[in-house]
């Protein structure tokens, strides 16, 4: 949108300049890869090798991003709320996640805060169940039972979430004055206003945003090999230690995450222009 | 003359402040059923700041509103919601909801604050959008609507709440001088209807045409309050014969 006047009312471009080459481009690159894979044992191999970590790295962003945006969500209306204990508390948790980085957020979650939790729950459980006459269930809980992988998602989501907050609370702050008092002034309460009138529109005007955020969050899902949960960059690298076949590995890693993002991304663009259409 | 029903919204001494500017300074107002008040006044003369303390929009400091004679509880939301889902209010800038269709954001209100189910929620939100002429623009997103259209919408959405009383502030002052038309015909309608209306307003002609109460408002007070053609034609303070200028001088 930024350029001089002729560009900012353009004609509208003939369809070989509409035309997505990128996309083009990219496919064909793919199709060559794909012909390679079908062609070429060794290829075949580390494909197969890759997709069997699949899995694992769809797993881990399909259940950290919802956690993510809920625990966003939560932080954006209490950044948002008259109350401001709730303000002072969101704004500790955005500041702080935000500015440490994941790598280091997930070791802290996986090796402190988990184990933390286990001591806790399971003190706790000494303290209460005699109360209610029982044995404490959680006697022989031990933190090396929690599987990486949930610490990984956990520490994923917390991560993430610091960042939705930020999203989301820009989001419902850019919205005109003017449509939570219309809600309240027909009787909505501030629950209603919120389901009703203010989150949905707050969702449309930050779903580009979110896109990007759930991009990021799978590419940074390769974060989790580091604990030795196998996905697909895990695969790649026990491959790698194995053979020091590292460029066909490598090749074949590259397209597997360029394969998730670009489907994301189009998926996006396509729930973007369907709600386009609608609210002008 | 002064009608002898009991008021349907009546405020009493209400003060509202923005750090040293006093937006309203102790007014009383009796709002009687069937009746159109018109309030005028100057620019910051605390108009928009009244017609929102009677919905709560703006929290007054001082006084209180009651609805049908019943005190409405400042500090308890849910009698703010109650008291607010009984007082229509139609804006400036309409404040149509731009995700939803016409007929959803007439719709809306009925179905989650009175509980109607989908069916007779939407049959109320076309009667209502009938009545203001745009039964034909039920599925059209408000993005789709003039600005006329918007605002007709907009009081249908107030309407559909079936409210005691229906506030307007400055209905027209956002529109095209040739859409303003459409608007004050419909409010002529409803004021022959009998709603009960309080407008903001700087069209006097309107207040003239419309209103059977007329208010007058200069520096937070009100200066002068009376039926319509005796504010109107002949005030009798000096600031109200300031104002309507011309029209009062000769």
């Amino acid at each position: 949108m930024i350029g001089p006047d002729s560009e900012l009312t353009p004609d509208q471009p003939s369809l070989l300049a509409r035309a997505p080459w990128w996309l083009v481009a990219l496919a064909l690159a793919g199709v060559l890869l794909g012909w390679r894979v079908s062609t070429d044992d060794l290829w075949r191999e580390i494909a197969a090798r890759l997709a069997s970590g699949l899995g694992v790295t769809l797993l881990v962003t399909a259940i950290a991003f919802p956690l993510a945006l809920a625990l966003g969500l939560a932080s954006a209306l209490a950044l948002v709320s008259p109350h401001p204990v709730r303000r002072q508390v969101a704004t500790l948790y955005v500041q702080v996640v935000r500015g440490l980085p994941v790598l280091v957020q997930i070791f802290i979650v996986a090796f402190v805060l988990v184990p933390l939790g286990v001591e806790v729950v399971r003190a706790l459980g000494s303290l209460l169940a005699p109360l209610l006459g029982a044995e404490n269930p959680f006697a022989g809980l031990r933190a090396s039972e929690v599987p990486m992988v949930t610490r990984v998602v956990a520490a994923l989501a917390f991560a993430y979430g610091a960042f939705e907050a930020e999203t989301l609370r820009g989001g419902l702050t850019s919205l005109a004055r003017g449509q939570a008092e219309a809600a309240r002034a027909l009787g909505l309460s501030r629950g209603q206003a919120l389901r009703h009138v203010l989150l949905p529109q707050t969702f449309r005007r930050v779903l580009p945003t979110l896109g990007n955020d759930l991009i990021c969050l799978l590419k940074d899902s390769a974060l989790v090999s580091v604990l030795g949960v196998r996905d697909i960059t895990q695969e790649a690298r026990l491959y790698q230690s194995a053979t020091f076949r590292y460029s066909e590995s490598l090749v074949l890693l590259a397209f597997f995450y360029l394969s998730l993002t670009l489907l994301v991304a189009l998926a996006v663009r396509a729930l973007e222009h369907r709600l386009r259409r609608h609210a002008a | 003359m002064p009608p002898e029903t009991a008021p349907v919204l009546e405020a009493r001494g209400l003060v509202k402040r923005y750090g040293t500017l006093v937006a309203l300074d102790g007014v009383s107002l009796a709002i009687h059923p069937g009746r159109v008040t018109a309030i005028l006044g100057p620019s910051g003369s605390g108009k928009s700041t009244l017609l929102r303390c009677l919905n709560f929009l703006v929290r007054p400091e001082g006084g209180e509103v009651r609805l049908d004679g019943v005190f409405s509880d400042l500090d308890q939301a849910r009698a703010l919601d109650a008291h607010r889902a009984r007082v229509g209010m139609v804006f400036q800038q309409f404040n149509l909801f731009p995700h939803l269709r016409v007929r959803e954001n007439v719709a809306l209100a009925p179905r989650v604050v009175r509980r109607l189910g989908p069916a007779a929620a939407n049959t109320l939100a076309e009667r209502h959008l009938a009545r203001v002429g745009l039964a034909d623009k039920a599925d059209a997103f408000p993005g789709e609507l003039s600005g006329g259209q918007q605002q007709r919408a907009a009081i249908a959405r107030a309407l559909a709440m079936e409210p005691a009383v229906l506030l307007c502030d400055e209905p027209t002052s956002a529109l095209d001088p040739e859409l303003t038309g459409e608007v004050l015909t419909v409010l002529r309608q409803l004021a022959a209807e009998r709603v009960t209306m309080v407008v903001v307003t700087h069209d006097v002609a309107f207040a003239r045409a419309a209103a059977q109460e007329v208010v007058f408002m200069d520096a937070g007070r009100i200066v002068e309050q009376g039926p319509a053609e005796q504010v109107l034609d002949a005030p009798v303070s000096e600031r109200a014969r300031r104002f309507f200028g011309r029209e009062a001088v000769s």
